[in-house]
């Protein structure tokens, strides 16, 4: 973990103490739970977009996927009769197909991967209501999938398995970003995709995996929202959750420029901003307000990274004059001027 | 300095610029060390130095971005412990510096008068183009440009780009135009143009600093030498005592011979040939060439004359519209770099911040990322062996830096090339091929290179080295291929080294030039 991240963790640690403080209710176990199980489904759709911001890219239709899919899902397996594991796969395929199209658009014909996500987006969104005629898809009266409702709704020892399942998730890609070859390719491409080229690394692939592993945290996330709220309603599902992937991202030190970023920070990044959530609820604070809140307290959270990044910089001028300062000759003026 | 009354018409002009005691120091190191030098009007003063030897930091406080720390710069006889930028401005200092600020998406007239554009008055008082055009057109004029106001930015070749930025530092009616580094990138032809507009410059009472490595270059037009060495002024070199030897020997503090050393025995067999190969340069003429084991083959030629393309088609980075490739013999198409990495075809590329190094990425980070794979156990990095070849390649290339983690931006450039060489010096180099590898380099790492390059060469590599740097090319290849509008001109034996055969046969005139079947 590094600064940032602990930084991140301080954040979350005092903003917790003093909801806690005016609402004891933020420590009941219950609420705890609530906002875990938050954090598990939107922490996988916001690791997805952590892999494609780190390559430079972003992912703008994550929230249109998950109402795609949500809608998707719910009829294969309540209406349609399939059973669940065989739709999680064709759900799975999907994901696939769309991140390599995605992947094609952006590296074959070098479209702007704002634009082409940006497409996604209104596309999916729309696929999504047709399916449905506009109408909101759900679980038929008395209709029950214990196993399939067990691994995303249930809890582990008081642990929403949702929140078990991005642990997982987080955990491996933080082995892939962090300590893989294949992770290193990301940052490369992410820092200078042309001297990436130069040096032998197949960059188009890398660029279409990417995409391709965040559709496919994109659909286990919407799998496990639409267990969730078990009635999708495809107009509003999912409605600006590419936000959240990418404010979770941004915090977590995912620059847009890419090349840069830490999972785990990704990871406290949502965390943060559930605890927002709920301390909007607790607080009383009107529920308009709460972009307002979320937007706010990211803003300050990037002010700060950028104002003590600057510090630290200065700090170090400062410790390398100092380090320096006995080497020169005493007849010689002290250099180091208060840097 | 001569006082004003006694002077007669021979004698040295009097200075308008003087810098007295100047010494600046930054944590750790001292830029500046009692520093003074004078420029008279109209006078060209050549400043040489290696690379650290403090010529940024005095561009910065002639410049007013930086204020030293001690000393005093008088200009037309006011003194000041300081100036500011508007007061650099004011005193008529322009800089033309190595890193062009221009504007691709403007023109050029555009660009030489942004942010002071006439105006045309009025309520609306748009930019008046039809004057900018007629104030810019006999500027270009003056730097011999070949290119009208209203070409776009994006269509001139880097050499246009900087008489653009000099036509610019003439129409603030400089007084004095600092040239940092102006022909590094230049070649043969353009360099004697610009050398001509400095001279241009001089007959109008301007003066000149022309900062360059090119040494024989400075001793055209130099009026006298000012030769920094670690921050302090290491000698002042009269008209009469301009010379190469007298110029490196204060740079360096010690003799040093360019020339690299001869070749170990004769060169081997074909390892790399292109053959009828149509470059993205010039997709309609076919260029062959064939590079051999153990030599060092020089690529002279104009700048656009096609060879940078060549090289990357030869390394797999850009796709060929017609003819092969054989690598020993055997048929070789690259579609991807990697295709040729792994035959050990390694290229050192022209823009090394953007295409050989990822400047935020350490050292050791940079040396592994083409061999990657070598570093992992299954599919996870093992750092401990990427550190071990890190430092190792550290050790054998001498790389300047604090340790193997440092990040590669903060490098000087010399260092900086040579994590790219690192990189590839790490893998088993079969083909070498250099593009321009020592531009922007000081003349110390500049020799630590070429001996690089020989012993790759003595130890069986085939090396392709494309240089516009005439001294380099003579001095440094065993055989030299010019290179004219997409083909082969002609090929160099090393009796036929000169100056100018090369010229010859860069802008074309083969029949000129005795070359051997």
């Amino acid at each position: 973990m590094n600064k940032k991240d602990l930084g991140l963790l301080g954040l979350i640690v005092v903003v917790g103490a003093i909801v806690a403080i005016i609402n004891p209710r933020f420590l009941l176990p219950i609420n705890i739970a609530n906002t875990a199980n938050l954090v598990g489904m939107f922490g996988l759709s916001a690791l997805g977009q952590a892999i494609v911001i780190l390559t430079g890219g972003i992912e703008l239709s994550v929230g249109s996927m998950i109402a795609l899919i949500g809608v998707l899902f719910v009829d294969f397996v309540a209406n349609q009769n399939i059973p669940w594991p065989l739709a999680v796969v064709l759900m799975l395929v999907l994901a696939v197909v769309a991140g390599l199209i995605h992947g094609l658009l952006i590296t074959r014909l070098k479209l702007q991967p704002f634009i082409v996500t940006l497409c996604g987006l209104l596309i999916y969104r729309g696929v999504a209501r047709f399916y449905t005629q506009d109408a909101t898809a759900g679980f038929g009266f008395g209709q029950s999938f214990p196993t399939l409702e067990f691994i995303t709704a249930g809890k582990s020892f008081g642990v929403p398995n949702s929140f078990i399942a991005l642990m997982i998730a987080a955990a491996i890609v933080w082995v892939v970003i962090h300590r893989s070859v294949f992770g290193r390719y990301l940052y490369a491409v992410g820092k200078n995709e042309e001297a990436a080229r130069f040096s032998g690394i197949k960059t188009d692939q890398v660029i279409i995996a990417a995409y391709v592993i965040c559709q496919i945290l994109t659909i286990l996330s919407a799998i496990y929202f639409a267990m969730y709220t078990r009635s999708i309603s495809p107009s509003s599902q999912g409605n600006f959750y590419e936000l959240y992937a990418i404010a979770a991202a941004v915090l977590g030190g995912f620059s847009l420029l890419g090349g840069e970023g830490s999972v785990i920070g990704a990871i406290l990044g949502v965390v943060l901003l559930q605890e927002l959530q709920n301390l909007v609820n607790l607080l009383g604070i009107p529920s308009s307000l709460n972009f307002s809140v979320m937007g706010g307290v990211i803003l300050i959270g990037v002010i700060i990274d950028r104002q003590w990044g600057v510090y630290r910089e200065r700090r170090r001028t400062r410790d390398i004059a100092r380090a320096n300062a006995p080497t020169q000759a005493p007849a010689e003026q002290e250099g180091a001027r208060g840097a | 300095m001569t006082s004003p009354v006694a002077v007669p018409a021979s004698a040295a002009p009097v200075p308008f610029l003087t810098l007295s005691g100047i010494r600046k120091v930054y944590p750790g190191v001292v830029a500046l060390s009692a520093f003074s030098m004078s420029v008279a009007p109209g006078e060209v003063v050549g400043l040489v130095g290696e690379n650290g030897a403090g010529k940024s930091t005095l561009m910065k406080v002639l410049g007013g971005v930086v204020a030293p720390d001690q000393g005093a710069i008088t200009i037309d006889g006011v003194e000041r412990p300081s100036l500011t930028v508007a007061d650099s401005m004011a005193a008529g200092i322009a800089f033309v510096h190595q890193e062009l600020n221009l504007f691709d998406n403007l023109d050029v007239a555009d660009n030489i008068y942004i942010g002071r554009e006439p105006r045309s008055g009025g309520i609306f008082n748009f930019v008046d183009e039809k004057k900018q055009h007629d104030m810019v057109a006999p500027l270009l004029k003056r730097v011999g440009a070949n290119f009208t106001p209203s070409t776009p930015l994006v269509r001139l070749s880097l050499a246009q780009r900087q008489m653009v930025e000099i036509a610019k530092a003439l129409s603030v009616k400089a007084r004095l135009v600092i040239l940092d580094e102006p022909t590094s990138s230049l070649p043969l032809s353009e360099t004697a143009k610009l050398l001509d507009v400095i001279k241009a410059l001089k007959a109008d009472g301007v003066s000149v600093i022309f900062i360059s490595h090119r040494l024989h270059e400075v001793e055209q037009v130099a009026d006298r030498v000012v030769v920094l060495r670690d921050g302090t002024l290491a000698g002042n070199l009269g008209k009469a005592e301009v010379d190469h030897e007298h110029m490196v020997k204060l740079m360096i503090g010690r003799d040093l011979k360019v020339q690299s050393a001869p070749p170990a025995g004769a060169p081997g067999d074909v390892a790399l040939s292109a053959i009828e190969v149509k470059t993205a340069a010039y997709p309609d003429q076919p260029v062959s060439l064939a590079l051999r084991d153990g030599e060092i083959l020089g690529l002279a030629g104009l700048v656009g004359s096609g060879r940078t393309e060549l090289a990357r088609a030869m390394a797999g980075v850009d796709p060929v519209f017609g003819g092969r490739f054989e690598f020993r013999s055997q048929p070789f198409r690259p579609k991807h770099a990697s295709q040729a990495i792994e035959r050990g075809i390694f290229l050192v590329p022209e823009d090394r911040k953007a295409q050989g190094i990822l400047l935020d990425l350490p050292i050791v980070e940079n040396i592994s990322l083409p061999n990657l794979r070598a570093h992992a156990s299954g599919f996870l990095v093992t750092r401990g062996s990427e550190m071990k070849t890190a430092e190792e390649q550290r050790r054998n290339l001498g790389i300047k830096a604090p340790k193997v983690t440092t990040r590669t931006g903060s490098l000087s450039g010399g260092n900086q090339q040579k994590v790219v060489l690192a990189k590839w010096l790490a893998m088993a180099p079969k083909v070498m091929i250099f593009d321009e590898p020592t531009r922007g380099i000081d003349i110390g790492a500049k020799s630590e290179i070429y001996r690089l390059m020989r012993g790759l060469a003595d130890g069986g590599v085939a090396v392709l080295m494309i240089s516009s740097d005439m001294e380099e090319v003579i001095g440094v290849s065993d055989r030299i291929a010019v290179m004219h509008e997409g083909r082969i001109a002609g090929i160099l034996d090393r009796a036929q080294f000169s100056e100018e055969n090369v010229l010859l046969l860069a802008v074309g005139k083969t029949a000129e030039v005795e070359v051997p079947a």
